[in-house]
């Protein structure tokens, strides 16, 4: 496992981004005066590229004396030229092919991870944080599944047999993953996170996203981005290869003080919310 | 002790020329004295007449600290002097880029190749070391202690503060204050907002009482407007930074390479008119090539 966990650190570094991110920003920094919001908005919707920066802030280059948690805070800390080249240099790497080797359509996957990060966002609102204060809650949701575009990308074999399994023989994705790889996608984006030195409430939801108990202590971004993933899978919205899960861990449900269909149908209508990750896509 | 002389103070490119005799055509360079220590802050086009001083002082050791390696803060390094002559020690300090992940050297080493200059960095006689900087990092020299925080211009650009005894100064290298990119009612601008404030409470907490803050002041209050987002400060930002974080006494640099010293100075005494000084307020100087201040 640590042999496979070195090479897939090493390779993740030649690891390209989301064709459409790539495009909007070859095309948009080739204009002098595009909007830096505009860039800044093109990042935070690229879990690769979201990944990628805040590894590189948070690294010894910069040896930064805080810790930076998401790009508007990178934005701010170390200049909005420098995240603009950044993520030319991503860009330049190329891009996901659009149907992921392993047969991971990177388009669902794309909306899944957007649509968790909505919908994060959104309970974390619910449960009182400030609408300011709710950029982990995105950042959580968009990156938690991180580990499974790095299978797809270097193990497409081995995923693509994860993926059947699940289908065939309707046991869990991170089950499926550990037979057929010896680690699951959760444990392998962790591991990712730890290395880039992200934010630790980062760290937290990317490793533990599938926890049925609340390691590591209670966690409000962690609980909000694990009933934001089970209730993005409930209403249909993109993929990303699980199956659909129908209970909220008990912690969780605990933490909003209801089970699974009275949380969703509290939050009412989500059309909004993931009508505004798919068109982002379809841009 | 504790003083230092501007070298260069002018801005993006070196402008000789009767225009400019007051205030100096030269690029960015200050260098610092302590009583034991010759601590160089940049290095443009003023640090050749600076070296050209130095010969009494062989063999040397001297520490240059890089703000950034834009060209009219390194372009005067292939023309440091003491660099050709065995026995010198000089020390080249500054951040690393983090796009190329290419620390300080490349600031030296670039500007040596075969198609730029004559003389590679493999024949350059004094002993050479590059240290590369993380942010708020210490370095100690003899009496001196030199210490920086990430200032906000399109490259990875560190002030510097240097303390020695209870004497201190703070030189920005180019800044800009970083604003907001958004617009008021925008969903992001208060988040954006607190960014700001607190990226610029990190820079005013390194600044706050030093002696002497040098700062970029490019622009005019009136011209900055046409140039947000190039990596200067105006009269107005710089005022400001200079009243927040209580210092004693603040030159004004990295003037623009067209203004004369008769616009140089006209445009001094507006901002000085506009912003008028309240009772214990510091000293506004323009920097001037050539002129020293012991703290
Ligand atoms: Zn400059
Ligand atoms: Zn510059």
């Amino acid at each position: 496992m640590s042999d496979l966990h070195q090479q897939l650190v090493q390779m993740v570094d030649r690891m390209p981004a989301f064709s459409g991110s790539v495009n909007k920003i070859l095309q948009m920094t080739s204009d002098i005066d595009c909007a830096p919001k505009d860039l800044v908005q093109v990042i935070e919707h690229d879990p690769v590229m979201m990944a990628k920066i805040l590894k590189l802030v948070n690294s010894a280059y910069f040896g930064l004396s805080r810790e930076i948690t998401s790009i508007k805070h990178g934005v701010v800390f170390v200049g909005l030229n420098t995240i603009k080249n950044l993520a030319i240099s991503i860009a330049t790497m190329g891009m996901l092919p659009k149907a992921g080797p392993a047969g991971l359509d990177m388009n669902s996957f794309l909306l899944h991870s957007l649509g968790t990060a909505s919908i994060a966002k959104l309970l974390g609102k619910r449960l009182g944080v400030m609408p300011d204060k709710t950029t982990d809650y995105f950042v959580g949701g968009l990156l938690h599944d991180i580990g499974k575009v790095v299978f797809a990308q270097f193990m497409p074999q081995e995923m693509e047999r994860a993926l059947k399994r699940v289908e065939v023989e309707e046991v869990s994705l991170s089950i499926a993953e550990m037979i057929e790889i010896g680690a699951d996608h959760a444990q392998l984006g962790g591991m990712l996170a730890e290395k880039w030195q992200l934010p630790h409430t980062l760290v937290t939801c990317i490793k533990e996203h599938h926890s049925l108990e609340p390691n590591g202590g209670p966690n409000k971004v962690l609980d909000c981005v694990v009933a934001a993933n089970i209730i993005v899978k409930q209403v249909g919205f993109g993929c990303a290869g699980n199956l659909i899960e129908d209970r909220l861990p008990d912690h969780v449900s605990a933490r909003f003080g209801m089970e699974l269909a009275e949380l969703q149908e509290s939050i009412g209508n989500l059309d909004e919310e993931l009508e505004k990750a798919n068109a982002f896509i379809r841009i | 002790m504790l003083k230092f002389t501007f070298r260069g103070v002018r801005g993006s490119i070196a402008s000789p020329g009767p225009k400019t005799v007051k205030y100096g055509g030269n690029t960015t360079c200050i260098e610092v004295r302590t009583d034991s220590e010759l601590i160089i802050l940049d290095a443009g086009t003023g640090i050749f007449p600076l070296s050209q001083t130095l010969f009494p002082e062989f063999p040397l050791t001297c520490h240059i600290f890089i703000s950034h390696t834009h060209w009219d803060h390194i372009q005067g390094l292939p023309f440091f002097i003491p660099m050709f002559v065995a026995g010198n020690r000089v020390k080249i300090y500054g951040g690393q880029d983090p796009v190329t992940g290419n620390g300080v050297q490349e600031a030296l080493s670039r500007q040596l190749e075969y198609a730029f200059f004559p003389i590679r960095e493999a024949e350059l006689s004094a002993e050479l070391e590059y240290i590369s900087l993380s942010e708020n990092q210490v370095v100690n020299i003899g009496d001196a202690q030199i210490t920086n925080v990430l200032m906000n211009h399109p490259a990875i650009d560190y002030g510097y503060k240097v303390s020695c005894g209870d004497k201190s100064l703070f030189f920005t290298g180019d800044h800009e204050w970083p604003y907001n990119i958004y617009e008021p009612g925008d969903d992001d601008y208060q988040l954006f907002k607190e960014h700001i404030a607190q990226k610029r409470k990190s820079i005013i907490d390194m600044v706050a009482e030093v002696d002497v803050l040098i700062v970029d002041t490019a622009y005019t209050d009136d011209e900055y407007p046409a140039k947000k987002g190039w990596g200067h400060g105006s009269f107005l930002s710089s005022i400001a930074m200079a009243r927040d974080a209580g210092v004693k006494h603040c030159f004004f640099t990295h003037h623009e390479p067209t203004r004369s010293d008769e616009e140089l100075e006209k445009v001094f005494q507006a901002a000085l008119e506009k912003h008028p000084s309240q009772p214990g307020d510091q000293e506004f100087y323009l920097a001037q090539e050539g002129f020293t201040f012991e703290l």
